[in-house]
C-alpha cells in the first residue's frame, strides 16, 4: 500500500517570509535586547537548520515588561470597548492578510506540516481575534453582572505545539476585557510571537499594551512570580502547571491552566469504521500526536478489534511523512530533539512492559527529528503508555466490552482534557458524553475547534476555559 | 411535676459521615464553649482518619448525587429549609450561644439561612442555562456546552458566622451535583453538627454533605492533600493556613476558592455556584439537508 501512488514534490516557497538573523524581545513597543544580553537560538526541528538568534529574557526584563504592561493597562482598560474592539479586529485582518507567510513561518519554527498550518492554525487564530474583539464592547450583556472588570496585566506562558493558536487564545480575550499582557513564547517557537509584535505595530496597537518576552522555563517563571501580574495564563504541561499552581499560592493571581490529556477514544461496534478510522488518525497524528487533547488511547469495541485495527494499518500505511513545506506531507517532524528523545524513552518503555509495537513501512529523513506513527495492541491500563501522556504520534490500542467497561477505562486517568466516541446509536452517546469527565467530547468527530467553543480540562488537566464566552472569565474580576 | 424539677437530657454532638452519626474515630472530643466561656458540650475532636472516611463517604454519594435530577436536588435543597423551619427554635438558641447574639438577632440569622437554602433550591436547575448553551461554531456541527459539578468538595466553613456561614457556604456546593466534606467552626461547631440531624431527614442521601468538627488545621491539612479530593473552600481558613492548604491542593490540581471578606447577610449571587462546576462540551457533526438549495 505504501508506494501505491507517488507524488512529486510540492513545496511551498518559503520565499515568502523574511526571517532575520536575529530578534529582539518586545517591550513598549520596542524591540530590544535582553538586559544581560542573553540570546538562544532556534532551529527548524525537520533540518535542524538555525533559522534566527533570538534574545532572551531575563528576570530583568521580565519587570520592564510588566512595568511597560502595568503603565499602558491604565489607558488601555479605560478606552471605550468599542475602541479596543476595533484594534483587535485590525489584527485579525492583518493576520488574515499576512496568513500564509506566517503559515509558512511557523512550519519552519514548528515542523508541522503546511497543511495544517494553512488550513488549521492560521485559520482558527484570525478567528480567534474575531471573535473577541466583538465581544470588547458587550462585556455588560456577558453574563457576569453589570461592568465586569479586568484584572490588570496579564502574565501568559504558552507552549510549542501550536505557537501563534496558543498566543490568539491567550491575547485575543486578554485585551478584549482590558487587561495588558506579557508573553512568553516556548524556547523552540519563538518567531511567529516575534511577527505577531510586528503585527501589533501594523495595527498601531498602544506602546505596552503587548509585550513578548522569548525566554526558556525561568523566564516563564519570574514571570508568574513577579508581584505586579495580576493574572497568570499557562498551556503546557501538567507538572509546570503543579508548580505554577504551588507558585501563587496566598496570592491574588488569578490562574488559567491548561494542561496535558490522554484522551480516550472510544468506537463501540456499530460505528461506521472508515470514518472512525480517520477520527482515529486525525485524534492522534494531527500535529505528529503533539497535542494536549489528542485521543492517544484508543478504546475499541472486542468485537471489531481486528477489523478495526486491519482498517487503520492500512490507513497509516498512507500516511506521508516528511518535508513540512510538502503540501502533500501528512506527518511532519517533531518539534525538538528534547521532544523526540521523551518520546523514544516512552515507547521503549510500552515495549519493556509488554506491549505489540507496530508501524508502517516508513522511511524517516537524515537530518532533523522525526518519529514514524506508532500503536501499541495489547495494551491494558497498567502499562505507562496507557497513562502518560506522550506527546508524539504513538497510539495505545486497549479493547473493552461494555459502554460501561468503556467508561470506566476513558476515566481512569489523572487527566480529564478530550474524549472520542463513534457509534451510530444516538442515545448511547448522549449517555456516554455524559457519564466522561472530559472538558471536551467529541462525538463522531475528532480535534474540532473554534472561538465560540469553550476548551478546557477536569481533574489535572488544569481548570478554567479558553474560547466563547466563558474564555472571558478568566480574565475579569468576576 | 414542675419543670425545676425535671433534668435536662444533654445532647451528645456527633459527627455526620455517610448518613450515620459517629464518633471521631479517635475516641477524642474537645470543650465546646458558648461566648463568655460557659461549657455547652463535647464536640468531637476530627481525626485524619475521621476526614478520609468522610472523603470515601462523599465520593460514594457523588455518582447518585450528580447524576439525580436537577429538580430532584432542587425538592431535597427545599426540603431542608422545611426541616430547619421546624427545628428554627433550636438553632436560634445554638447560634445565640455560640455567637453571642441576642435571640432577636440569632432568630434573624436563622432565617436568613433557612430562606438561603430555598435560594439555592430553586438555582439546582436553572444554573445550567445560565452558564451553558449551544456554541455557533463556523461548521457544521452541534455544539453544547454544560457545566457539571467538580466532584468532592472539602469546605472549610467560616469559623464566626458559624451557621449562616456555613450553609451560605454548603448549599451552593451541594446544589450543583458536588459532595461536601465540611470542617465546622472550631470554636463554634455545634450549630453544624445539628445541621447534620438535619440533613439526615431531609431526603438528603447519606454521604453528601459530612460534616466535621475539631480542629480546623489539623482536619484540612489531609482533606487539601488528599488525592480523591478535586475542590477545596477556603473561607474558614486564616492567611496563613489558607496559603499552606492552596499549596497542597496544587498536587491533584484541586479547584481552589480563596478565602475573601464576605457578608453572609447579602445577596450571595452566583459566584459560589459557579467556583465548583466543570464545563463539559459536547460536539456532534450535524450532516445537512437541503443540499441542493431548496428550502423545501
Amino acid at each position: 500500500m505504501a508506494s501505491a501512488f507517488d507524488y512529486a514534490p510540492a513545496p511551498e516557497s518559503r520565499s515568502i517570509v523574511d526571517i532575520a538573523p536575529s530578534y529582539g524581545l518586545f517591550v513598549d513597543g520596542e524591540f530590544t535586547d535582553a538586559a544581560d544580553g542573553k540570546v538562544f537560538k532556534t532551529v527548524s526541528p525537520s533540518s535542524e537548520e538555525v533559522l534566527a538568534e533570538v534574545a532572551r529574557a531575563g528576570a530583568e526584563d521580565v519587570d520592564r515588561a510588566v512595568k511597560a504592561a502595568r503603565k499602558a493597562f491604565e489607558t488601555w482598560s479605560a478606552l471605550p470597548g468599542a475602541e479596543r474592539a476595533k484594534y483587535l479586529f485590525r489584527i485579525a485582518r492583518i493576520i488574515q492578510e499576512r496568513s500564509r507567510e506566517l503559515a509558512v513561518l511557523e512550519t519552519l519554527d514548528n515542523g508541522k506540516p503546511i497543511k495544517e498550518t494553512r488550513d488549521a492554525d492560521l485559520p482558527l487564530v484570525a478567528a480567534h481575534f474575531f471573535y473577541y474583539a466583538g465581544w470588547a464592547d458587550k462585556l455588560d450583556h456577558a453574563g457576569f453582572g453589570a461592568n465586569p472588570r479586568p484584572l490588570g496585566v496579564a502574565g501568559q506562558v504558552i507552549p510549542w505545539n501550536f505557537p501563534l493558536l496558543m498566543l490568539a487564545w491567550k491575547i485575543a480575550p486578554a485585551l478584549a476585557t482590558g487587561n495588558t499582557v506579557v508573553l512568553k513564547p516556548a524556547e523552540t517557537t519563538p518567531l511567529s510571537a516575534l511577527f505577531f509584535a510586528d503585527i501589533c505595530r501594523q495595527a498601531g496597537l498602544p506602546n505596552g499594551v503587548v509585550n513578548i518576552l522569548p525566554g526558556y522555563g525561568d523566564t516563564g517563571s519570574a514571570l508568574v512570580a513577579h508581584p505586579d501580574v495580576d493574572k497568570v495564563a499557562f498551556t503546557g504541561s501538567t507538572a509546570v502547571g503543579k508548580a505554577i499552581a504551588r507558585q501563587i499560592a496566598g496570592t491574588r493571581k488569578k490562574v488559567t491552566l491548561e494542561l496535558g490529556g490522554k484522551g480516550a477514544n472510544i468506537v463501540f461496534d456499530d460505528a461506521p469504521i472508515d470514518q472512525a478510522v480517520e477520527g482515529i488518525v486525525n485524534g492522534i497524528f494531527f500535529n505528529q500526536g503533539q497535542v494536549c487533547c489528542a485521543g492517544s488511547r484508543l478504546l475499541v469495541q472486542e468485537s471489531i478489534q481486528d477489523e478495526l485495527l486491519d482498517s487503520l494499518k492500512r490507513r497509516l500505511s498512507t500516511l506521508r511523512l516528511g518535508d513540512p513545506l510538502d503540501k502533500n506531507t501528512d506527518i511532519g517532524a517533531i518539534n525538538s530533539e528534547e521532544q523526540l528523545a521523551r518520546i523514544t524513552t516512552l515507547v521503549e518503555a510500552g515495549e519493556a512492559e509488554g506491549a505489540e509495537r507496530w508501524s508502517p513501512a516508513c522511511e524517516l529523513p537524515t537530518s532533523g527529528y522525526w518519529f514514524a506513527p506508532t500503536l501499541f495492541t495489547g495494551v491494558t491500563q497498567a502499562h505507562t503508555i496507557a497513562r502518560d501522556e506522550i506527546f508524539g504520534p504513538v497510539l495505545s490500542v486497549l479493547t473493552f466490552r461494555t459502554p460501561d467497561e468503556a467508561v470506566a477505562k476513558a476515566n481512569n486517568s489523572q487527566y480529564g482534557l478530550s474524549a472520542g466516541i463513534w457509534t451510530e446509536k444516538g442515545s448511547r452517546i448522549l449517555a456516554v458524553a455524559n457519564k466522561l469527565r472530559a472538558g471536551v467530547v467529541w462525538a463522531n468527530t475528532f480535534n474540532k475547534f473554534d472561538p465560540t467553543s469553550p476548551f478546557g480540562g477536569y481533574k489535572e488537566s488544569g481548570f478554567g476555559r479558553e474560547g466563547g464566552r466563558h474564555g472571558l472569565e478568566a480574565y475579569l474580576d468576576v | 411535676m414542675s419543670d425545676a424539677m425535671r433534668l435536662s437530657v444533654f445532647k451528645t454532638y456527633k459527627l455526620y459521615v455517610g448518613g450515620k452519626f459517629p464518633r471521631s474515630e479517635s475516641g477524642r472530643v474537645y470543650e465546646v464553649t458558648d461566648s463568655k466561656g460557659k461549657w455547652l458540650a463535647n464536640a468531637p475532636l476530627s481525626s485524619r482518619k475521621d476526614a478520609r472516611d468522610a472523603v470515601v463517604a462523599a465520593r460514594k454519594a457523588f455518582g447518585g448525587w450528580s447524576g439525580a435530577t436537577a429538580y430532584n436536588r432542587g425538592q431535597i435543597l427545599y426540603r431542608i429549609a422545611e426541616m430547619l423551619e421546624g427545628r428554627k427554635d433550636q438553632f436560634v438558641r445554638e447560634v445565640a450561644q455560640a455567637e453571642g447574639l441576642s435571640k432577636s438577632k440569632a432568630a434573624e440569622v436563622v432565617e436568613t439561612a433557612i430562606d438561603r437554602w430555598v435560594w439555592y433550591a430553586g438555582w439546582t436547575d436553572k444554573i445550567a442555562q445560565v452558564v451553558g448553551g449551544a456554541n455557533p461554531v463556523a461548521g457544521p456541527y452541534f455544539n453544547l456546552s454544560s457545566p457539571e459539578p467538580t466532584g468532592v468538595v472539602t469546605i472549610v466553613a467560616p469559623q464566626e458566622s458559624s451557621f449562616l456561614g456555613l450553609v451560605s457556604v454548603v448549599a451552593p456546593v451541594i446544589a450543583t451535583g458536588n459532595t461536601a466534606v465540611v470542617i465546622a467552626s472550631e470554636k463554634a461547631p455545634l450549630p453544624a453538627l445539628s445541621l447534620g440531624e438535619v440533613l439526615a431527614t431531609s431526603d438528603l442521601p447519606g454521604g453528601v454533605v459530612n460534616v466535621l468538627s475539631g480542629r480546623t488545621a489539623e482536619i484540612a491539612a489531609p482533606l487539601a492533600a488528599h488525592q480523591d479530593v478535586n475542590g477545596i473552600d477556603l473561607t474558614g481558613a486564616d492567611e496563613v493556613l489558607a496559603k499552606e492548604l492552596e499549596v497542597a491542593a496544587a498536587d491533584n490540581l484541586k479547584r481552589v476558592l480563596r478565602p475573601q471578606a464576605v457578608d453572609f447577610s447579602a445577596d450571595p449571587g452566583t459566584h459560589r455556584l459557579t467556583s465548583f462546576l466543570e464545563t463539559k462540551t459536547v460536539w456532534h457533526p450535524t450532516g445537512s439537508l437541503g443540499a441542493s438549495g431548496s428550502a423545501y
